[in-house]
């Protein structure tokens, strides 16, 4: 465990120096000791792959205080367990553009493709890049498959694909150069809504497979405001 | 206020968004934090009222209501009715009158604060305005030509209360706390960044300045394992040009940081247009807190009163 400064307003705990869902779970419950023994001065934490950020006010607090204070937290860390997390069930309309790619260059049907995707739990290691972003581990090694050579200039908020090792939903419209191979009725990203973000990091996500017809009725109720995301477990 | 002339970059923003950056959000808020307070405790508000930024060149409005407002940051040759518009001072403006701000004389971003604080809509805790998500400020984009702000009641007036504005330098130092990632750079890399100067390019934005100077090399690659990002880390891409995160940058990356600019000198750095120089300077986490500190004594004695001109 190492803790450096990044400047006189935020601190870094690194955990870890691996992608690795241990590690990742040891800085989701560091992130949730801080929130739930409200460390004065500290005004937010940043939870990623191996590091949590954590922002501190330093007329409250100061950065040796804040260190002591952590080092304390860090031991209550070693047993996290990263099974403990919620799963959120989003369900796929598995029709992207890049289907084909992606079954060709795995060697395997476009359902056997779906089959693949849609079985794990994947761990949210983390949220960023855009608002929601989910950085999400445990893809099927069959069905890897590089990014697109020319990223596409506009990706559609919905937008399920599959980026190198990487597979994710895109929250927002945004360039991007991952294959999509579906669409989620589902918005990841509401501004509106009370908890703006539906998950968050240590978490998880399974996809679940449906066809047009339960797509439109669930983006129907989507845009009505009462569907409602299945969510299991959820014992931290 | 209706805006009569926007210029190329006016945005509604307040002290920022803080409890979002774990999902994503870019905290935003006023890149000089120093001119947003200066300001707000100029015309009586809270610290963190809302104001409008201006970038380079400022905007045009006309008030429809009598108001006491504050020019702060940049000096963007501002005018009210046709006649010269002190800078850092509390003034009262009548229904009808017209400010005109133009291009910067020096500085780079210029702050408009109106009594009672720019009363748009909170969101998500803030006023700021959230370009990349569409986010808070005015209908979430920059202000054109035609919008029309509002403004709340004012708590006092002050008007004539005024204040020094902060010097532009030619060279502006801005001062560093190492880390998080130092230790991934040889000796020679963090020497070359403390010795010499680096130009801003005009690619830089709220989200990032981009300097050109001597490159800094990694000891072997600048890639880690993304991470979380605060503001004024200076991220070392594979360029060796390093690249200074601000307010709407991005939460998380992967480039090695190589150093932090201290909080109190993102005003600073706010300040310095393309073209302009910069230097770093190391300082320890401890006097980077005592450097916060007296700036935070000062704002609190303003608050008492202490401290003002008048004119």
């Amino acid at each position: 465990m190492n803790i450096h400064p990044c400047g006189d307003r935020a601190l870094t705990v690194e955990l870890g120096d691996r992608i690795d869902e241990g590690v990742n779970a040891r800085v989701c419950k560091l992130a949730a000791l801080i929130s739930q023994t409200k460390l004065p001065g500290v005004q937010e934490t940043v939870p990623t792959f191996r590091a949590l950020l954590v922002l501190y006010d330093p007329g409250i607090t100061s950065y040796p205080k804040l260190r002591r204070a952590l080092t304390r937290l860090l031991a209550k860390c070693e047993h996290a367990d990263a099974a403990g997390g919620r799963i959120f069930e989003l369900p796929v309309l598995y029709n992207g553009p890049d289907l084909p790619d992606v079954a060709a260059h795995a060697g395997i049907s476009e359902s056997e493709v779906v089959a693949r995707h849609s079985k794990p739990a994947y761990l949210i290691y983390m949220l960023g890049f855009l608002p929601g972003f989910a950085y999400l581990g445990g893809l099927d090694p069959s069905i890897v498959t590089p990014r697109l050579t020319t990223p596409r200039t506009k990706i559609p908020a919905g937008a399920v694909g599959i980026g190198g090792e990487q597979t994710g939903v895109y929250p927002l419209d945004s360039p991007g150069g991952w294959r999509l191979i579906g669409m989620t009725p589902v918005k990841p990203y509401d501004p509106g809504r009370e908890e703006p973000i539906l998950y968050r990091a240590g978490d998880r996500i399974r996809f679940i497979p449906v066809d047009q017809a339960v797509y439109d009725k669930i983006r129907a109720e989507v845009e009505a405001g009462t569907y409602r995301v299945r969510v299991t477990g959820g014992s931290v | 206020m209706r805006i009569l002339n926007a210029g190329p970059l006016s945005t509604v923003q307040d002290l920022g968004r803080i409890g979002y950056q774990s999902m994503g959000f870019s905290p935003s808020g006023a890149m000089d934090e120093r001119a947003l307070v200066i300001g707000n405790l100029l015309v009586g508000n809270p610290r963190d009222c809302a104001a409008v930024e201006m970038t380079l060149s400022g905007m045009s409005v006309r008030f429809d209501y009598p108001a006491v407002i504050a020019l702060t940051g940049a000096d963007m040759n501002a005018r009210l009715n046709g006649n010269v518009f002190p800078r850092y001072t509390a003034v009262y403006v009548n229904a009808g009158d017209a400010l005109v701000c133009s291009t910067a004389k020096s500085g780079c971003r210029g702050y408009l604060c109106v009594a009672g604080g720019i009363d748009v809509p909170v969101v998500m805790g803030s006023r700021s305005t959230n370009l990349k998500c569409r986010l808070g400020g005015y209908e979430g984009r920059k202000l054109a030509a035609g919008d029309w702000l509002p403004y709340g009641a004012a708590l006092k007036n002050t008007e004539g209360r005024a204040y020094h504005p902060d010097e532009v330098r030619d060279i502006t130092e801005l001062r560093v706390v190492l880390g998080p990632q130092d230790a991934l750079f040889p000796k020679e890399s963090i020497e070359t960044l403390l010795r010499e100067t680096y130009t801003v390019t005009p690619s830089s934005d709220r989200m990032g300045t981009r300097l050109e100077g001597p490159a800094i090399q990694a000891r072997e690659k600048s890639d880690i394992i993304s991470d979380g990002i605060a503001a004024g880390s200076i991220q070392i891409p594979a360029s060796g040009m390093p690249i200074i995160l601000t307010a709407d940058r991005q939460t998380t990356g992967g480039y090695a940081k190589i150093a932090t600019v201290i909080s109190v000198d993102l005003a600073k750095l706010a300040q310095v247009r393309p073209g302009g120089r910069v230097c770093f300077t190391e300082v320890s986490v401890y006097k980077a807190r005592h450097i916060y500190k007296a700036q935070q004594a000062e704002y609190r004695k303003l608050e008492k009163g202490i401290g003002w001109k008048y004119v």
